[in-house]
């Protein structure tokens, strides 16, 4: 692929937020470029900013520092061309079943006419294994079809980039390895670019074709590696496991909160 | 000697042969383990036990028979009064609660948008629900006369301040992700509000809807009794009052029955029904 210039470039981005008395920097002078096609992880401890980066990218906030430019255009505000999965297993409008939220999605964000959208959505919610549950009421489901389904309602979208913040954390770690192989192979087939946050090294290898370390309390850039591929020896595996294991517990010793 | 516990593996074939994992209840299980069966039992018992305590006393001046209710309720629908009553209050009842739900609508508006707004409302909820409604109705009078406006006034009173605590408590609760959800299709402004807010908050919206006609419908009926408003154009309330100065019991009886069944049609059908297609098909709430 001949990309002369990234898909998503930030630029020496401060984050801040306010808290009651106080301004706190989640994340300091951080700058990357993200790739047409690339699986991008951000990765780190809890509290690093990592998923306050990933909502400022989406939109939601400006930084008071620095620059996001997708296509060499400043973000300034959410919209459905990064579409987002949130950790939280209660992102699927309640009162729409799983067929509703894609399609209402679809139509409100795309402006699909109404059979265009049942259309397209049921191919993407049959595309993430969720066809027989395409009526069901979101509470009806267990977490990882919730997932698959707001997955689906982000990938129906075809967004420039897909944003991950940590979709799996809050599944059993039996449906979370599923989850994690699913989307790896939807990745694949529908040549994703996807943002990725998790603190778990073992997602990041297994997911990453680009993986960003970021250190704690603010978080800013660690270090940043080339992913390995699925054919990769275990030896060189390990290998980056503790190199990256070993960053982030270096980073995270000095400071005893 | 270690005791001997053989490892095992079963075909899941066989497992597989165990089809039948919910049987039917049979008809009278079913009778017996239900709700709605037993409250009956218990409105027969009730029913028995007033009309023979009715009969005992033998006295229509203090206890009529539940059959001599059911007649005066039967003559006072034929004759058109009771029809009329129930008219008369059930309109000052939908204006009233129609206004108010207007007024709380204004006021959860003014409270989301401003520091101002939300001071507002949480002042003068704190200060106008401990006070009974019926407690304005004297002013009420003073200010719009003896009259259905006076009620009106009253029971947007008892409307208002429940419904807009609720909805504006609603609105505070929705999940920060659902909202960035709508943010993130590009929902924005009035329309997030709409399609987004508006539906989130709804379990909270809904039974502010329900606190405010059940504050609605006691201070209508209470209002009635206490004034009268003028004869011709008098509620249940007034239907009420007016038989026990006639010393027509029975029909008192027959008027205290229609206040608990319009109570019962609205609390247990109407806001059950809302109930059961939202919410509860939702799997939010209660």
């Amino acid at each position: 692929m001949a990309v002369s210039t990234p898909l998503l470039s930030v630029d020496a981005v401060t984050l801040q937020y306010r808290v009651p008395g106080r301004l706190v920097t989640a994340v300091h002078d951080v700058s990357f470029e993200l790739l047409t096609g690339d699986r991008f992880v951000i990765l780190g401890p809890s509290g690093c900013g990592k998923s306050s980066l990933l909502k400022a990218i989406a939109g939601f906030g400006m930084p008071s520092a620095g620059s996001f430019r997708l296509n060499g255009v400043p973000i300034t505000r959410p919209g459905p061309d990064r579409m987002m999965v949130f950790q939280d297993l209660d992102q699927l409008l309640p009162w729409q079943t799983v067929a509703g939220n894609v399609v209402s999605a679809l139509r409100r964000a795309a402006g699909l006419s109404r059979v265009e959208a049942e259309r397209r959505a049921a191919a993407m919610i049959g595309r993430v294994g969720l066809a027989k549950f395409a009526g069901a009421y979101p509470h009806t489901l267990s977490g990882g079809m919730k997932q698959r389904a707001a997955l689906a309602r982000a990938l129906a979208l075809r967004p420039a980039m897909l944003l991950m913040d940590e979709p799996f954390a809050a599944l059993d770690a039996l449906t979370r390895s599923t989850m994690q192989r699913e989307l790896l192979d939807l990745c694949l087939d529908m040549e994703l670019t996807v943002l990725f946050v998790t603190h778990s090294v073992e997602e990041a290898l297994l997911i990453g074709t680009r993986i960003l370390v970021l250190s704690a309390h603010p978080g800013q850039v660690r270090a940043e590696f080339q992913g390995l591929g699925p054919d990769a020896s275990p030896a060189a595996k390990d290998h980056l496991k503790q190199r990256i294991e070993t960053l982030i517990m270096a980073g995270s010793l000095p400071h005893a909160v | 000697m270690p005791y001997d516990r053989p490892e095992r593996e079963i075909p899941a074939v066989r497992l597989a042969e165990i089809a039948d994992l919910a049987t039917p209840l049979g008809p009278v299980e079913r009778l017996r383990t239900s709700l709605g069966f037993w409250r009956l039992v218990v409105l027969v018992v009730l029913a028995l036990a007033w009309e023979g305590y009715g009969r005992w006393i033998d006295n229509d001046l203090l206890f009529p028979t539940l059959g001599e209710t059911l007649y005066a309720l039967w003559a006072a629908t034929v004759s058109g009064v009771l029809p009329m009553r129930i008219f008369a209050s059930l309109r000052l009842l939908i204006t009233g609660y129609a206004i108010g739900l207007a007024a709380a609508a204004l006021f959860t508006t003014l409270a989301m948008s401003s520091l101002v707004g939300r001071a507002a409302l949480s002042t003068l909820t704190a200060m106008f629900n401990p006070l009974p409604a019926v407690a304005l109705l004297p002013l009420a009078l003073l200010w719009f006369g003896l009259g259905g406006p006076s009620l009106i006034f009253v029971i947007v009173h008892s409307v208002l301040w429940s419904v807009s605590l609720n909805a504006y408590a609603g609105f505070g609760a929705v999940n920060q992700t659902l909202r960035m959800v709508g943010w993130n299709l590009g929902i924005r402004g009035w329309r997030h509000v709409a399609l987004i807010l508006v539906p989130a908050a709804f379990p909270a919206i809904l039974s502010g809807l329900k606190i405010g006609w059940a504050f609605a419908w006691r201070t209508l009926i209470a209002a009635e009794l206490v004034f009268g408003v003028s004869s011709r154009s008098g509620g249940i309330g007034w239907f009420i009052y007016e038989n026990r100065n006639q010393l027509d019991i029975a029909s008192v009886f027959a008027g205290l029955l229609v206040v608990i069944a319009i109570g019962l049609l609205i609390e247990g059908l109407i806001f059950r029904l809302i109930e059961r297609v939202t919410i509860q098909r939702w799997g939010v709430g209660v």
